[in-house]
């Protein structure tokens, strides 16, 4: 049930804010240096980083939750158990997957 | 003879659902899906991999066709499958019909809208307009 909502939820999120920041970020880098300097800026700005987190965070529920129900499409993974399982795995992944890339990319990277 | 009783199953549940229709959506749904599957991972492993972010290294990345292909296509069937997406949405909780008439209007116009400029952003890196 909750995986089913966050589905919905994260998948909208994508679709406005994954193919806003995308949008704006191949703007930018079509644009010039001043362009993607200001881009650059908000991405590095704390509310930013919070957004691309968050759009992290959506991406990586959405494909995973998405494959469960690819899965649950071909009529498989409907009995409580397994399904209740396939469904708090999507949450851990999605957290793990997160928080790994995140920290890669601000302790390693930055 | 109503409908119930000569229709195989297939007939008696075509055209109902919110939507009315939909069969071709739902399958579409999730074809663009898995292909988002692959694309999606591509991006993130692109700009994990790419040594940095600065706008020249993208530029770079984005030129040839190995960036410049997979990228045209993300944004094509990401904005398709968003589309596809929030339809459902609306097919759900929009119940008059000419205001969800509307408001899929405005959302396609949207997404076709901010597909074109994705596309044009990318096609000016890819064929060099920008240094």
């Amino acid at each position: 049930m909750l995986v089913s909502i966050l589905h919905r939820a994260t998948g909208t999120a994508l679709s406005i804010g994954g193919l806003a920041v995308l949008t704006w970020w191949l703007m930018a880098v079509a644009q010039g240096q001043d362009a993607y300097a200001a881009f650059t800026k908000a991405a590095t700005h704390p509310v930013g980083l919070i957004v691309l987190v968050g759009l992290t965070w959506s991406f990586f529920q959405h494909l995973l939750s998405g494959i469960r129900h690819l899965v649950m499409d071909t009529g498989a993974a409907f009995e409580l158990g397994v399904n209740k399982t396939f469904a708090v795995l999507t949450l851990l992944g999605s957290i793990v997957l997160t928080a790994a890339l995140w920290v890669y990319v601000l302790e390693f990277r930055a | 003879m109503s409908l119930g009783d000569s229709a195989t199953p297939l007939g008696r549940v075509r055209g109902l659902g919110s939507a009315g229709e939909g069969g071709e959506h739902w399958l579409t749904e999730r074809v663009t899906s898995i292909a988002l599957l692959l694309l999606g991972t591509w991006l993130i492993a692109s700009l994990l991999i790419l040594p940095d972010l600065k706008q020249q290294t993208v530029i770079e990345w984005l030129r040839p066709p190995s960036g410049a292909v997979p990228m045209a296509l993300l944004i094509v069937i990401g904005f398709k499958h968003a589309l596809d997406g929030v339809k459902v949405f609306v097919d759900d909780y929009v119940h008059e019909e000419g205001n969800r008439f509307a408001v899929n209007t405005l959302l396609l116009f949207l997404a076709v809208g901010g597909g074109a400029l994705a596309l044009y952003a990318l096609a000016s890196v890819a064929f060099g307009g920008v240094a």
